[in-house]
């Protein structure tokens, strides 16, 4: 037994019993599809979302060239609705959502130290069941896909304007995904509650798990409500009741319950995001991120406010003034902790000594892009502005700036700083380069643009326009913008994919990291930790190589004083 | 005390932090993250870029007409006034844009990496940071304050001009819902909105309860300058939306439901077609269910109304006609109204 010692200077770990039993570790793919390890789950949820992400730009490519001309018929108006509807129900269902849950599978026991999930079977269900989900989802095109809109809105989604089994396929999507969300939030509230490292009490949790504790605490409000709405259309659909169904049930009916979890979908999306951004920023600003506590605080107000601010979407349905002002102030009060999240990432760059490596230039652009995203946001919450903009090219700019300019770039700066850790390997720096200014420049000429599309009165979700003012010429210039943008996105898969083998040998800190992630090899052994470090900060990496320095007294980089 | 070093090193790795510490000499930062050689290379391409995107505004902005950053109006007060609400907070959002910009773009660029610098340790700062909490509330404040203070004038209609349409088809709405804002002295052009897929249907009221024998077209609705007109907005099918951006904001068509909204076309804008379309996904030729409203002068309307009145009549005269003629057994079975207007 070893002599623990609790000073307040160690950080020597407690000690445990590592196993009983050493078994021989399977290889090849079935060791993939056998697995209960929180790694390989995390890896399967980041390439699987991966791809559908893929097949989710493609669509937009499609629908991006079907608009890059008035009144163009090179796809048809099924096909057209068909691709909005897979393209947003893949984007939020299939790729956003769930790659945090990938890294939140990956990361969030490793930075916690423990040695997986609370529940690892349980852990590697909910990757089964998205996989699931996608491929029943899928499966649809090859019969007759979804032409309802992401939303689905009642009557259209029901079976008298819509007989074919799209819309099945995709109530099937979201109870099959929501299942694996659910299953996956409780997995991931149990781990972070009961799993943490010792010393690592509520206050010293990194930023990045505390968004996906509050990620994981709005699942399981959320989810529940679109689970049962979309279970009510199912039998609405099927089984003769009327829910929905104009004069017996209601069609608003289905817009709040859609929107009591389509909302807080959108904090889902962005928290984890913040989570990241809140994580690079530090470590290569090489300074203390500012106000953690504010940050923490701020993250729980969003997701509080989140629930509470639905029909915001639904400015423009017969409702009366209080509601109508009523979602107007709520909405107008989750723009306060946002801001503050915005001001203390500033703040943390501010005084600091910013090293430009891939992960920071994406949050950078993150910074940049998601603040136009929250500002436009504001003229949307003014319901009687909101009257002029809801369901046009305004509304997709906005969200596009808040989901793929937040999440997107956010994801992409995630990718670029754990890459190391997750293969062993250095992403190349000059690819990462080309690839964020191409994607900076494609994104904004794709959605920048489509501000004033909505603005000059171009409703969404149509297949075709004609050519009134400039909005052919402002189609184009996002139709450009989107291949720019999609080729910047190619260029980041290449660079991954090339520095599998290519790439330099990373060492288990490259990055010189704050988290414990980054105190096991690079890849993580299937226990990640031998020993537990005793945690004595937030940034229970930078006192461990104090301590290295201290020690032995050599001083293993230039942001720390040499002490004699 | 023995160096202990081992205990912190990552687990079953064999490359300890001491290693790592003692190839690197003293006063660099690692490999992977010393500054490369693109620096310089990325400070020109990032100018270069800024000043790209600049002109780039520029030529958009000296290009394209005034609704590059702006919402349509000048068909309605209603939508010069969410216009000009719309201007207010754009001003702030641009101060709040190139503020916040303008210390980020800053700090990324005054901060980076230089040899021999030094991060400085902050923490936080209470008081900045309760600071720009209460500065963002008190924005948001002046917001809401300036949005409540145009709000009367957006949603209540005002009179008709004096010198607007009084004829049939104005009528005072008795005991009107409560969201169907009527102007002070209660007269206003009625028309109901009906949306259908993939039609509009305009139903012009004619002061009785009997929808059958009323005014009505497709598509097209015209209507008289200086008159207040307040629409009734229904749907018989899925949801629709009623927008014509030049006369103000969109109002969903739900079954079930009744809409209501108003506008007023002004003298001088007599002889204008203001297009618009639905704006809510309604099927397939969603795209092509467009509505234009056509401005005519009073004089003009009435003789508009009084045709379409004859022609509807003289059409329902024929359908029967034709109908005795192709089904002689069946005549008594059908009506003048119900012939054209089977849905009320």
């Amino acid at each position: 037994m070893a002599v623990v010692d609790t000073t307040a200077q160690s950080t020597t770990g407690v000690p445990q019993v590592l196993a009983s039993k050493v078994e021989r570790p399977s290889e090849g793919w079935t060791s993939w599809v056998t697995t209960t390890d929180h790694k390989k789950i995390g890896i399967m949820y980041i390439v699987t979302t991966l791809v559908f992400f893929v097949l989710g730009g493609i669509e937009a490519l499609m629908m991006r060239l079907q608009l890059g001309a008035a009144n163009n018929t090179l796809l048809s108006p099924e096909v057209y609705n068909a691709l909005f509807t897979i393209h947003g129900t893949t984007m939020v269902f299939l790729f956003v959502v769930p790659i945090m849950a990938g890294f939140g599978n990956y990361f969030v026991p490793l930075m916690i130290g423990a040695r997986d999930m609370s529940f690892p079977k349980l852990n590697a269900l909910s990757f089964w069941l998205l996989l699931s989900g996608g491929i029943v989802f899928y499966a649809s095109i090859f019969f007759s896909p979804p032409e309802v809109a992401w939303t689905a809105y009642a009557p259209l989604s029901g079976a008298a304007y819509s007989p074919s089994g799209g819309v099945d396929a995709w109530i099937f999507l979201v109870h099959l995904t929501g299942l694996s969300s659910l299953v996956g939030a409780v997995n991931f509230y149990a781990t972070i509650a009961h799993m943490r490292a010792p010393g690592m009490g509520w206050g010293r949790m990194p930023l990045f798990v505390w968004t996906i504790l509050i990620y994981a605490i709005l699942l399981i409000l959320a989810l529940p409500v679109i689970a049962g709405a979309a279970t009510m259309l199912l039998t609405d659909r099927h089984f003769g009741t009327t829910y929905f169904v104009p004069g017996q049930g209601d069609p608003l009916l289905w817009q709040h319950l859609f929107w009591f979890f389509g909302h807080p979908e959108v904090y889902i999306m962005v928290l984890p995001a913040f989570g990241i951004i809140s994580e690079v920023l530090p470590v290569f600003a090489r300074k203390p991120i500012f106000g953690y506590k504010a940050i923490a605080a701020a993250t729980v107000v969003i997701a509080f406010l989140g629930l509470l601010v639905w029909a915001h979407h639904m400015f423009t349905t017969p409702s009366p003034s209080v509601v109508l002002i009523f979602f107007m102030l709520s909405s107008f009060l989750i723009a306060i902790p946002t801001g503050v999240k915005m001001f203390n990432w500033i703040a943390t760059l501010w005084r600091g000594t910013i090293v430009f490596k891939p992960p920071l230039l994406f949050a950078a652009a993150f910074l940049s892009l998601f603040l136009i995203g929250g500002i436009s946001g504001i003229f949307l919450a003014i319901f009687p502005i909101d009257w002029q903009l809801h369901d046009t090219y305004f509304v997709v700019a906005h969200f596009h700036y808040v989901i793929v300019g937040g999440a997107v770039f956010a994801i992409f700066s995630g990718l670029y700083y754990w890459f190391p850790k997750m293969t062993g390997r250095m992403p190349n720096e000059r690819l990462a380069q080309i690839s964020l200014v191409t994607m900076y420049v494609g994104f904004t000429m794709t959605f920048l643009i489509q501000h004033s599309l909505g603005l000059d009165g171009m409703p969404r979700r149509i297949y075709e326009y004609q050519d009134i003012g400039n909005l052919e010429l402002y189609n184009q210039i996002s139709t450009a913008g989107s291949f720019v943008l999609g080729i910047g996105i190619f260029i980041s898969f290449y660079n991954f994919i090339r520095s599998l083998k290519k790439g330099a040998v990373a060492g288990p800190d490259p990055w010189l990291a704050n988290t414990l992630e980054w105190f096991t090899p690079s890849p993580p052994p299937q226990n990640n930790f031998d020993e537990v470090p005793r945690v004595r900060s937030i940034e229970p990496m930078k006192d461990i190589r104090r301590q290295v320095e201290r020690q032995s007294g050599i001083v293993s980089d230039d942001r720390e004083p040499a002490r004699s | 005390m023995p160096p202990r070093t081992r205990r912190f090193s990552p687990a079953t790795t064999g490359r300890a932090p001491r290693d790592r510490a003692v190839r690197r000499p003293r006063n660099t930062i690692p490999a992977a993250l010393a500054p490369t050689a693109t620096y310089p290379n990325l400070r020109r391409t990032l100018l270069a870029a800024l000043t790209l995107a600049g002109l780039g505004l520029l030529v958009f902005a000296g290009a394209a007409s005034a609704d590059l950053l702006t919402p349509e109006s000048g068909g309605s007060p209603n939508a010069d006034d969410i216009d000009t609400l719309y201007k207010i907070v754009l001003v702030l959002a641009f101060i709040i844009f190139f503020a916040v910009e303008g210390v980020l773009v800053y700090s990324l660029v005054k901060y980076r990496h230089r040899k021999g610098a030094v991060a400085a340790q902050i923490h936080g700062n209470t008081r900045l940071e309760i600071g720009w909490t209460v500065g963002a509330a008190v924005l948001l404040v002046v917001l809401g304050g300036v949005t409540f203070a145009m709000l009367g004038d957006i949603r209540n209609p005002p009179d008709s001009d004096a010198a607007g349409y009084d004829g049939p088809g104005v009528v005072q709405v008795a005991n009107a819902a409560s969201g169907d804002r009527q102007p002070p002295n209660g007269k206003s052009l009625r028309i109901q909105v009906n949306g259908q897929q993939y039609l509009w249907r305009y139903t012009y009221a004619d002061g009785d309860d009997n929808r059958l024998n009323n005014v009505f077209s497709y598509t097209d609705m015209v209507v008289p300058t200086g008159t207040t007109v307040t629409l009734e907005i229904k749907a018989q099918d899925v949801i629709h939306s009623w927008w014509i951006p030049e006369l103000g904001g969109k109002f969903d068509a739900v079954p079930g439901h009744t809409n209501y909204t108003w506008f007023k076309v002004p003298a001088d804008k007599a002889g204008t077609t203001f297009r618009g379309q639905c704006a809510e996904l309604c099927g397939r030729n969603h795209a092509n269910m467009l509505a234009n409203v056509r401005a005519v002068t009073p004089e003009e309307f009435e003789a508009w109304l009084a045709g379409k009145k004859r022609a509807i009549e003289t059409g329902n005269r024929d359908v029967v006609e034709q109908r005795k003629q192709l089904f002689p057994t069946e005549e008594d079975q059908v009506t003048e109204d119900s012939a054209v207007n089977p849905t009320p």
